[in-house]
């Protein structure tokens, strides 16, 4: 080792070579389409094993198999679709209303400066307000019907979606806009050609997380006061300890995230392909 | 159409930026501007855009824009500015939509400009995939379509590599040989300044004042990389600049 540590002597071409060692990787989200897949499959077939073999007791957890039962039984009385339209139903409207409000409301902040000083605050003071504790002034309001529902849904999804969508409004590179003023563009041209594409990323990733707070306020808003829909339809396995009903009416919510998920990526990857 | 400054003076709450610039901008030819960091380069440029106005003094057009003129007053900006979620068509068109012209009529001007800055393979393409060079010819381009009276140029090199510089210094070279137009050209490099400077305004450093006007009298078409007089001419102004650079950069240094 010696010769190493004299420099510039031929003898340091004699000395060990290694491959210079790689650490450049990670920190670049790929599409791995399986992977997602093969995690609910081991986790269901763990459960399902668990609960075959015992060790999982049937109060602790239901037979995934059961569960699947359960949902064919649904599915063949029609009882599935009693349930899932109003719920459906309701998600649309209500998340809708309050998505599409959200996004004017966000692009009127982003882009006024009084509308910008007057609400903010407001929205500020709304958002951490959870909405459920006032479901009982929207049926006062909007009566016990479908009104205080879609109300309750819009509300919930309103509040994120303004804050993404000023957020969004806020990014928009100025120098665009400076681009868009000195080719004599018009207000509205220069609004709805490079303000809302540019501020569309923030605003579809706001809306991931507004359809999310919808679904869980379409639960809560079912469970108190509906006849059908899937939250009518939790509670009232819940209050009977039906697991295996339970689980159903969960799996049948978290496929509904999975769907409105998915969609939401499908609208980025068409509307966001200029993204690298 | 002329461009006339009257005793511009600027200063940003009691940031003195620029002192009584008078400058005339003939019709036809390209004016350099060119001074130490933070002169007020950029901020007369948006005084004669019209993008921001001075404290004092005028910026004044002379005579009227040609009538087919769309945008008078046109910029081409130092990050270029194209719309990522445009292609470069799309880009082109975004001009002209504002105006009405829609259709074949757009497609006709669109392959006109992009045949003059030869990127009409790349219609289709998205800003995304283009380079840096390529990126500004766009944005050349697009300053085109709308058929401006004066161009505003802010650095439009300066985001580029060497090599990719005298290629887009040759294409303007052209582009002005075929159609004379007018520009404002800001900018650090020398070089880009004698190369396409009819004349060349040396600013002092801030507040920015008007040093001297140096008058090249060479026809742009026959400029060559490493001619004799440009290189001279280009001397007297690195002597000009010098000292105001070196003061500049201290002063910056202070703050
Ligand atoms: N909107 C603004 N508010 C306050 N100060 C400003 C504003 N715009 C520019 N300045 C200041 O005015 C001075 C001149 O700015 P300007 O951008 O015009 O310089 P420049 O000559 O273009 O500089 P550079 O060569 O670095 O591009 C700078 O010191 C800058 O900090
Ligand atoms: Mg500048």
């Amino acid at each position: 080792m010696s010769d190493t540590t004299m420099p510039h002597t031929p003898t340091e071409a004699r000395a060990e070579a290694r491959t210079v060692s790689f650490r450049g990787g990670g920190f670049a989200p790929q599409r791995k389409r399986w992977v997602g897949g093969v995690v609910f499959v081991l986790l269901i077939a763990i459960a399902e094993w668990g609960t075959r073999s015992g060790w999982i007791s049937a109060l602790t957890l239901p037979k995934p198999s059961d569960v699947l039962e359960t949902l064919i039984e649904l599915h063949q009385s029609g009882l599935l679709y009693k349930h899932l339209s109003p719920s459906l139903s309701r998600l649309v409207v209500g998340a809708a209303l309050g998505a599409s409000l959200g996004v004017g409301v966000g692009v009127l902040i982003g882009l006024f400066s009084y509308i910008r000083a007057g609400l903010v605050p407001l929205v500020a003071a709304i958002f951490p307000i959870p909405k459920i504790a006032l479901l009982p002034l929207f049926v006062i309001w909007f009566g016990i019907d479908e009104g205080s529902k879609y109300a309750l849904i819009a509300f919930g999804t309103f509040t994120p979606t303004v804050v993404a969508t000023y957020g969004a409004v806020d990014n928009v590179d100025r120098s665009l806009i400076r681009m868009g003023q000195s080719f004599g563009l018009s207000w509205l041209s220069i609004v709805r050609k490079i303000v809302l594409p540019g501020a569309m990323p923030g605003i579809l990733s706001g809306l991931r997380i507004s359809l999310a707070i919808a679904i869980i306020l379409l639960v809560a808003a079912e469970m108190l006061g509906a006849e059908y829909g899937i939250g009518a339809y939790i509670l009232e396995a819940g209050a009977l300890y039906d697991l295996e009903r339970l689980f159903a009416g969960v799996l049948i919510l978290s496929v509904l995230g999975v769907v409105l998920s998915t969609v939401i990526g499908l609208i980025e990857r068409h509307l966001l392909d200029w993204r690298s | 159409m002329d461009i006339r400054l009257e005793n511009v003076s600027h200063s940003y709450d009691n940031f003195e930026v620029m002192r009584d610039i008078s400058l005339e901008i003939p019709h036809g030819r390209i004016v350099c501007i060119v001074g130490p960091s933070g002169c007020g380069k950029s901020t007369l440029l948006r005084f004669i855009g019209g993008l921001e106005r001075p404290k004092q003094g005028r910026v004044l057009q002379v005579g009227t824009p040609p009538a087919d003129c769309l945008n008078p007053l046109t910029y081409i900006f130092q990050d270029f500015a194209l719309l990522p979620w445009r292609s470069v068509a799309g880009n082109i068109s975004l001009v002209l939509e504002d105006h009405g012209i829609k259709g074949a009529a757009a497609k006709e001007i669109i392959d006109d400009v992009l045949a003059r800055t030869k990127l009409t393979d790349f219609a289709k393409a998205l800003p995304k995939q283009l380079s840096g060079g390529m990126k500004q010819r766009v944005a050349i381009a697009r300053a085109l379509a709308v058929n401006p009276a004066v161009m505003l140029m802010d650095e439009p090199l300066s985001a580029l590599d060497s090599q990719t510089r005298e290629l887009l210094m040759d294409d303007l070279v052209s582009l002005w040989t075929r159609t004379p137009f007018t520009a404002v050209y800001v900018t650090h490099n020398l070089a880009e300044a004698v190369r396409l400077g009819h004349s060349i305004v040396v600013l002092s450093r801030r507040p920015g004042q008007i040093r001297e006007i140096v008058h090249l009298d060479t026809p742009l078409a026959e400029r060559q990389f490493g001619d004799p007089e440009l290189d001279r001419q280009q001397r007297h102004l690195w002597q000009l600049m010098r000292d105001e650079a070196r003061a500049a950069d201290a002063e910056l240094l202070d703050v």
